[in-house]
């Protein structure tokens, strides 16, 4: 469905854009329809870059992301649109998504003059309800304003704001890591949901454990490029790369405590990047990066 | 040590008092970390921030705060002056956005040195070796913010926070902001600063149970400005009594835990408001086990050596 090519960005800085600093390095993955894939990395990692080419908020730099055998970079107008209405995305802050004077229920007012202004009332009425059901939330909540919900309930909107138009594809970028702990699993587990009913579903996060809870694949980038890859118990179960073995090593589990020396460890291989070599096949479903 | 009795404090709104901490009573030990844990809004930074300095809106109600058995002025902004970076320390939530970024980091923390009298150059040796243990060289002394990472800049104002030995920490959201790695650092230094003596006692403040899990010697449970458990680290996460907390805890996905295999239960609901709280157990509405007795208060009370709990149904928990 969804094929990311050789992707590479390059930002310009400086005067008359002088400087060149490339910072995705070759990414080339695949998304298959009702498949929940992980981009998973540190800050600075490039995971919210691949995010933002996969929904044309930045474009492309080399190589090429098609969806349905389509080039993305080369829509304009009536088929761009088409394509936002199969793929949409959903962002780490959900305050900052609503303008706090008026109340939430405008943006999907908005969505409905933009994009399904054909429908009448009636079908209009049955789709904003399906999609609210969907997510758990009523109707009377679009009389409310932002700061009468918490942020739970806000993300959750948005997310019945990209399902009103049928979308195949939903970037979720960091969405519940603004969350608490109470919520985070609802809004995590209606991302299951969606996916039981063949949403595909790109989760950028840099928190490895939501990123094993809800994902079918895993890809894990350091400094833009891809180290790792694969089903979710092939790396996490056995993880290849030594960047994914210190990312997992650091994080904190309930109910084992690391020992002193490993607390106090300070010395940790992420912070060694290392560019080149290739991906080679480990073993089934599980892509590993190694230098020659 | 620090005693805390019955302390209340409340916000200024103009919809009335927000009553963030309802009475809140409890002690930290020397050389002990004590987590502070519960959802946005049940209290845990005010509370931190209140035994440090008071925001405008704030306001002392009641209550009293002790540190090392001296009384702390806690209503009175001047009075808690000298105390303050002596004393008591913070290390605020956004560390990074702590540091001036128009000043040399070396620069920066003379300057905030002499301010409080005291002379830059006499401490420098004492800086740098704590940046050592760190990790961190002095060369960080001559840098600007901007040049350093999140993670790097949340150890340089630990360092600051706690130069001049301070009897307690509070650590407000520290790893909050910070990737794994970075995470795993700053909960290390919290450890290593405890142990060298640097600081008598810390309060750890965060919504992330996993980290405190790592670091403290001893958890608090926080729910709509009441206290709803403390108990030793192992006895809050292998045995919790209070029905917040093993909610808190059941919602937690932890590597290894799969959506497809075991899908996890959220808390259902929201907390009461703080402008006018509900009477009995504030938590009674979200609470599977509540039953007729929850229209009462319940106390804070001891169900085991060093293990509080404010619920009426603890001791079952207990024994079950």
């Amino acid at each position: 469905m969804l094929k990311v090519e050789n992707v590479s960005k390059v930002f310009r800085s400086g005067a008359f854009g002088g400087k060149k600093k490339r910072v995705i390095h070759d990414v080339d993955f695949e998304v298959k329809p009702g498949e929940v894939v992980s981009l998973i990395g540190e800050s600075g990692s490039g995971k919210t870059t691949v995010g933002r080419m996969i929904l044309r908020l930045t474009s492309v730099s080399e190589g090429r992301i098609t969806f349905d055998g389509e080039d993305v970079s080369t829509l304009k107008g009536a088929s761009l649109k088409a394509y936002y209405r199969r793929v949409q995305g959903v962002f780490q802050d959900p305050f900052s998504s609503f303008n706090p004077i008026f109340k939430v229920g405008r943006v999907f007012r908005t969505i409905r003059r933009e994009f399904l202004s054909d429908l009448d009332n009636a079908a209009w009425e049955e789709r904003l309800t399906n999609a609210l059901n969907a997510v758990g939330l009523e109707v009377a909540a679009l009389d409310k304003f932002p700061h009468q919900m918490s942020g739970g309930q806000l993300q959750r909107l948005l997310i019945a704001r990209a399902l009103v138009l049928d979308i195949r594809l939903l970037v979720a970028d960091e969405i519940i890591s603004m969350l608490d702990a109470s919520t985070r699993i609802d809004v995590l587990n209606l991302l299951g949901d969606l996916k039981r009913q063949g949403l595909s579903i790109i989760f950028v996060t840099h928190d490895l454990a939501l990123g094993n809870y809800i994902s079918d694949r895993i890809i894990i980038l350091q400094k833009g490029v891809i180290v790792e890859m694969g089903a979710t118990d092939r790396v996490f179960g056995d993880p290849q790369h030594p960047y994914t073995r210190s990312l997992l090593d650091a994080v904190p589990h309930l109910h084992e405590r690391w020992s002193e020396e490993e607390l106090k460890d300070l010395g940790l291989v992420a912070d060694t990047a290392r560019f080149g070599g290739h991906l080679i096949e480990h073993r089934e479903n599980h892509l590993v990066r190694v230098y020659s | 040590m620090l005693a805390v009795s019955d302390l209340k404090i409340h916000y200024r709104t103009l919809a009335g008092a927000v009553k963030a901490l309802d009475g809140v009573s409890f002690s930290v030990a020397d050389g002990e970390i004590m987590g502070l844990a519960g959802e946005s809004g049940c209290g845990k930074s005010t509370l931190g921030k209140a035994l440090i300095r008071l925001e405008e809106r704030m306001q002392y109600v009641g209550g009293q705060v002790t540190l090392d058995d001296k009384v702390l002025p806690i209503a009175d902004d001047r009075a808690m002056n000298p105390y303050r970076f002596r004393e008591v320390s913070i290390v605020p939530q956004y560390a990074m956005s702590a540091l001036n970024p128009t000043r040399r980091i070396g620069r920066m923390i003379d300057e905030l040195l002499e301010a409080r009298g005291l002379k830059g150059a006499t401490l420098r040796p004492e800086l740098e070796r704590r940046l050592a243990i760190l990790g961190l060289t002095p060369d960080v002394l001559g840098m600007y913010p901007i040049e350093l990472s999140g993670g790097m800049k949340q150890r340089v104002v630990m360092v600051l926070s706690t130069l001049l030995d301070p009897s307690l920490l509070i650590a407000d959201e520290v790893t909050s902001a910070l990737d794994v790695a970075s995470q795993k650092k700053v909960a290390g230094a919290l450890v290593e600063f405890r142990d060298r003596g640097y600081v008598k006692s810390m309060i750890v403040v965060t919504h992330d149970l996993a980290i405190l899990a790592q670091v403290a010697d001893s958890i608090m449970i926080m729910y709509a400005g009441k206290l709803a458990e403390k108990a030793p680290t192992r006895t809050i996460v292998e045995a919790p009594a209070h029905p917040y907390t093993r909610l808190l805890l059941g919602s937690l996905p932890e590597v290894g835990i799969r959506f497809e295999e075991k899908r996890l239960p959220g808390i259902k609901g929201r907390p009461p408001s703080l402008l006018s709280p509900p009477t009995g157990c504030r938590f009674r509405d979200r609470c599977p086990l509540a039953f007729d007795k929850c229209a009462e208060e319940p106390p804070f009370i001891e169900i085991a050596p060093g293990h509080q709990v404010a619920c009426w149904k603890a001791d079952a928990h207990a024994e079950g």
